[in-house]
């Protein structure tokens, strides 16, 4: 029987929409202090970090930030090219098979450096999509149109999305500061306004995981993982109906995505959250993206994590006691993590 | 949202000069030679479906496909689209364009390509008729290499044609209608009552209507008269001084038949049947032996005239 893990502790920074002079490691290493004093740990049995060298354009920029953490040897390291929501899974297959009882997931992302968009294109399919110079915007905007035909919903209740977004994210020192969208805004790549897009955002994130009685040592109220799932749909954007996402559905099933009253979900473009309400059946009762989410900070490889480490915040503030946090990496939400959390250690 | 790292010169490029090389493998390479060749085809899945652009695996199954290439094409229909008014360098084309997802007849799966939406100033907005289900084929290079772009964009089918339509005629209006012009080149506007039933006719034809006896003698008519009823024109017409526009059958005062003409110097949504009307000159030195001496009519300050006043005219 494998020993139940939680989320002890949840650090971030507050995010900006401007590079403010800080290098990733300089963004980072705050964090890493912080959460270190939060659970009185120095060291911790295992780490694993998720970024992107391309928002930099520096080859292994992921190395750098390690001293961010003191990588003195021995140290049990590891990294994925991806959102940390991913290292978070790594550090959480490792603690449930694992001889450890702590793991230490960080993600950093600078993306006022860079053309982020153009980023994203490099990371597509080399032969038919990157050479069509086709960017994340645009990419996002096909599933839009697909979702809106497919639903019937309107532009309106997107920019509602963004509002709400918006207004959260105003309400939360971590979020970035953005007005009430306008119904007239102009269009990016239509049918996304400008509010229906995530901001340009510069930022960091750390969370410790813990096990059992380790868990209980280190958090008065530890946010149980009762389940995560992570599920990838195919890489091309025409061979799948771009309205739906069965990729999440399908991760929220086999996390037992039920009962849920908080949800924040990783949707850079307001469509998304619609397509993922869905996805994850999460009706008009459960609050989703109280933190304003992507569409109110989005340090890119961060995002994701920080969803997770909402999620848990509301277990460990007591406000709540079953949440969701949901991670998407990809075009169009190929890929789809969810982490379901309680403040109950049996369920 | 521009960051100021993208509004300032960059310091600082990662690139591959002359850009990295990669090698296709028999799936994608077959799909890049035949692409070369001005042809598009897709694979056949062990299940039966054609993917398209070709993938070495089932994207449901993840079993390789056969080595069964079909042509597949050359129409398309639009799955989904999206609309970029400001291109990016990037991108394929320098003015606005779509992304679309096009499935090819003959195929289970899409490509992602550019929709050419014709010429089009920066910043457009989506031609009407750009929608989900449109039928578009690919526009070919002409200098193929076996890349993604030998295919320069998706067209729309062509669905309409533009006729040329052009007549030439030497009119002649008639000698009653020479007279009434006779009139109108002297600022006079000139009816015939008919001996009959002694209605005013203008413009006159020489006969009555009514009666089909012929008409000789004249009278002359003011320039004021009431609206019968009226059309709100949104095509353009040249003689027309905006769209939209008013065409009204007018009622000159002392006349009993109608005539055609525009109604200007009020808006369209205000003009009323019953409302009162004087004919608008152009300056003389402008007339000649036309109808278009006068330009059009315009609104008196008078009250309306009551329905019943112009019932037997409409």
């Amino acid at each position: 029987m494998s020993r139940e893990i939680a989320v002890v502790a949840f650090v971030q920074t507050e995010h900006t929409g401007e590079d403010t002079g800080a290098s990733e490691t300089e963004l980072l290493a705050p964090v890493i202090t912080e959460i270190k004093e939060r659970t009185g740990r120095n060291r911790f049995d295992f780490t694993c970090s998720g970024s992107n060298d391309y928002l930099v354009g520096a080859p292994f920029s992921f190395v750098s930030a390690l001293d961010a953490i003191g990588a003195w040897p021995p140290i049990s390291e590891s990294h994925v090219e991806m959102d940390a929501a991913w290292a978070l899974y790594e550090a959480w297959v490792k603690l449930r098979i694992g001889a450890i009882d702590t793991a230490l997931v960080y993600g950093f992302g600078k993306t006022s450096q860079g053309d982020y968009p153009a980023v994203f294109t490099q990371l597509l399919d080399p032969y038919y999509l990157a050479p069509l110079g086709v960017d994340a915007d645009s990419l996002a905007a096909l599933q839009a149109r697909a979702y809106l035909e497919r639903s019937g919903a309107k532009e309106d209740d997107l920019r509602a999305v963004a509002a709400r977004s918006r207004a959260a994210g105003r309400e939360n020192r971590f979020a970035l500061d953005l007005d009430d969208p306008a119904a007239d805004a102009p269009y990016g790549v239509a049918p996304l306004r400008a509010h229906d897009v995530a901001p340009v955002t510069d930022g960091a994130a750390a969370i410790v995981l813990a096990a059992g009685d380790a868990a209980r040592d280190l958090c008065e109220r530890p946010a149980w993982i009762r389940g995560i799932d992570h599920r990838a749909e195919a890489h091309s954007p025409g061979v799948r109906d771009l309205s739906v996402s069965n990729a999440a559905r399908l991760a929220g099933e086999k996390s037992g995505a039920s009962g849920i009253e908080v949800a924040e979900l990783h949707a850079r473009y307001s469509h998304e959250e619609l397509i993922l309400r869905e996805a994850l059946g999460l009706g008009e009762e459960v609050a989703v993206n109280p933190s304003g989410g992507p569409l109110a900070a989005d340090p890119v490889m961060a995002t994701g994590l920080i969803r997770i480490g909402e999620a848990a915040a509301r277990i460990h503030d007591g406000t709540a006691n079953r949440t969701l946090g949901h991670a998407a990496s990809g075009p169009c939400l190929q890929q789809n993590l969810v982490c379901v959390l309680s403040g109950d250690s049996n369920g | 949202m521009p960051s100021e790292a993208t509004s300032q010169a960059p310091n600082h490029i990662l690139e591959f000069p002359g850009g990295y090389t990669r090698s296709v493998g028999p799936v994608i390479g077959r799909f890049l030679s035949e692409l070369r060749d001005g042809n598009l085809v897709g694979v056949r899945t062990r299940a039966g479906r054609v993917l398209f652009p070709p993938l070495e695996y089932d994207p449901d199954t993840g079993d390789a496909v056969t080595g069964e290439f079909v042509p597949v094409g050359p129409v398309g229909t639009v799955t989904t689209w999206s609309w970029v008014a400001h291109p990016r360098a990037e991108h394929p084309l320098d003015r606005p364009f779509a992304w679309a997802l096009i499935r090819p007849d003959g195929a289970d799966t899409a490509i992602l390509h550019a929709l050419d939406a014709g010429v089009l100033e920066p910043g457009a907005a989506a031609p009407k008729h750009l929608r989900t289900g449109m039928r578009v084929r690919a526009q070919w290079k002409d200098d193929r290499v076996g890349d993604i772009n030998d295919i320069a964009a998706f067209r729309p089918e062509v669905t309409m044609i533009t006729a040329p339509t052009r007549l030439a005629y030497r009119l002649k209006g008639g000698r009653a209608l020479d007279r009434f012009l006779e009139g109108i080149s002297e600022g006079r506007i000139i009816g015939h009552r008919c001996p009959v039933c002694e209605q005013v006719i203008v413009p006159m034809k020489g006969l009555c209507p009514r009666d089909g006896v012929p008409t000789s003698e004249e009278v002359e008519l003011p320039h004021t008269g009431t609206v019968t009823t009226f059309a709100v024109n949104n095509l353009p017409d040249p003689r027309a001084p905006e769209v939209p526009f008013v065409s009204a059958y007018i009622l000159l005062d002392g006349a009993d038949l109608t005539m055609l003409t525009l109604v200007a110097g009020i808006p369209a949504d205000q003009v009323r049947m019953g409302m009162r009307v004087k004919a608008a000159w152009k300056p003389r030195e402008e007339w000649g032996r036309t109808m278009a001496n006068i330009r059009w009519f315009e609104p008196l300050d008078e009250p309306d005239v009551p329905f019943d006043a112009i019932k037997d005219y409409l």
